[in-house]
């Protein structure tokens, strides 16, 4: 019975890690040069339309949703649904830490896992944060930055919203080849999924203060959505901008 | 590490204003004393998040607390950005003005967030001309945070004229802010003044 199972499951993670292989190296032959500050973004007017349309179902959808889900549901539970959202990304995040030869952040997320698993009843509780065994996030955008590909192109992605064409490619893969859809059966399947959009409510509506000021009070709400998911995301993987061409300005210098 | 009580604070700020008051040579800007501005500044804004206040008497703080440990001039204008080179003295002068109520009360309103967490100074180092004060924000729930600091003595006194937040550098949040600003006003600074005020 397992058997085939099984096999069924070895053929279909082979075939999506054969895919991961190509784009990579496809990718790979284009590794770009160290980022800019000024974003290289070719694609503006076409992004643009897509922030507006990010922004309006901001307006109508996800802002209201989370506002209710944030006053609907008691603390505990939203925490429980957010940790087993965060407990489902960790065999993910095992791979890619392994994929970038993180051999300490591979094991501290296994740990982190089965601990969760297990004594957090289906990661629903979260007793790894006692071990100090925090998620180490990552995903296969950072382990295609790890193996030299550069970043291209900035892009607001209807839905998803800011992303670079490398973390673009990243979450392509990330889909296709996370380890717990590919196991989990149908029906657990829509839990994990409902899960992860509460947890997302959850974040829109607990940043709902720095989220709305980006969205709603700044004069220009997509040059500002750019700025900030660039250069937060080249600080979470500790990219290292172009000679001359960091960040930090020296007001006094001008 | 500087995590104060409040009187443990109080205490600091007496020795702080001692210390200005005894002994003030106009010495070169050292680590010590970039790392002892940040803790002071980040005490008081402790002290506002845990006062329990009205949100609006927390803005008033924030902005008093802002205007006295940031550098406000020099941040105002950088950012202007290159408009501020063709600015008269006047419009400089009320721009300034506008705009430190401006971002005292928007970043206030982001402090909120802060409230019932702490912040805690862990490091300091030299970069460029001038000296980083690295802290972490303990906020409830939540994972710790990166917050860095620009400290200069270019204008005469210690001073923070950037805040870097999870990588996320104010300044450059702000230039490219206030140009979109100034670029729906069509290039007029006076304009762009009146529009802080009520922003």
């Amino acid at each position: 019975m397992s058997y085939p199972l099984k096999t069924g499951l070895l053929q279909d993670c082979g075939k999506h890690w054969a895919l991961a292989g190509i784009v990579s190296a496809s990718l790979a032959a284009c590794a770009g040069p160290a980022p800019t500050s000024e974003p290289y973004d070719p694609l503006e007017d076409t992004n643009r339309s897509i922030h507006a349309f990010n922004k309006g179902l901001d307006t109508v959808v996800a802002r209201p949703a989370s506002k209710a889900y944030g006053a609907i549901l008691p603390q505990p539970v939203k925490t429980g649904v957010a940790n087993f959202a965060s407990n489902l990304e960790l065999p993910g995040n095992v791979v890619n830490g392994v994929l970038q030869g993180d051999v300490e952040g591979a094991g501290k997320n296994t740990l982190r896992f089965i601990m969760n698993s297990t004594f957090g009843v289906a990661g629903i509780f979260d007793p790894a944060r006692e071990f100090d065994l925090p998620q180490e996030k990552t995903d296969f955008g950072e382990t295609l930055y790890v193996w030299g590909v550069g970043e291209g192109a900035y892009l607001e992605l209807p839905v998803l919203g800011p992303r670079t064409t490398r973390d673009a490619v990243g979450d392509v893969v990330d889909i296709f080849t996370n380890p717990v859809s590919n196991v989990l059966p149908t029906t657990e399947g829509y839990y994990a999924t409902a899960a992860g959009v509460g947890s997302k409510l959850g974040d829109r509506d607990r940043y709902s203060q720095t989220i709305d000021s980006v969205l709603y009070d700044s004069a220009d709400s997509y040059s500002q959505s750019r700025l900030l998911y660039l250069q937060n995301r080249r600080f979470d993987l500790g990219q290292q901008p172009a000679e001359g061409e960091d960040d930090f300005i020296d007001p006094y210098a001008e | 590490m500087t995590h104060m009580t409040r009187r443990a604070f109080g205490v600091t700020l007496a020795a702080g204003a001692a210390a200005t008051l005894l002994a003030r040579p106009a010495a070169a800007l050292d680590l010590a004393s970039a790392k002892a501005l940040i803790d002071r500044a980040i005490g008081e804004v402790n002290s506002v998040i845990n006062s329990g206040k009205s949100e609006t008497a927390m803005y008033r703080d924030f902005e008093r607390i802002f205007a006295k440990y940031a550098d406000v001039s020099a941040i105002a204008r950088s950012a202007l950005g290159p408009a501020a080179r063709t600015a008269s003295a006047a419009q400089m002068s009320a721009f300034t003005k506008a705009y430190q109520g401006y971002i005292s009360r928007k970043y206030g309103r982001r402090f909120r967030e802060f409230i019932g967490g702490r912040i805690e100074v862990v490091d300091a180092k030299p970069l460029k001309s001038y000296f980083e004060v690295i802290s972490v924000a303990h906020l409830q729930g939540e994972a710790p945070f990166d917050l860095r600091w620009h400290v200069s003595n270019k204008s005469g006194r210690d001073l923070f004229f950037n805040i870097i937040i999870e990588g996320v550098n104010m300044l450059a949040s702000e230039r490219e802010e206030i140009g979109s600003m100034l670029k729906q006003q069509k290039g007029d600074i006076d304009a762009l003044t009146a529009a802080l005020a009520t922003a």
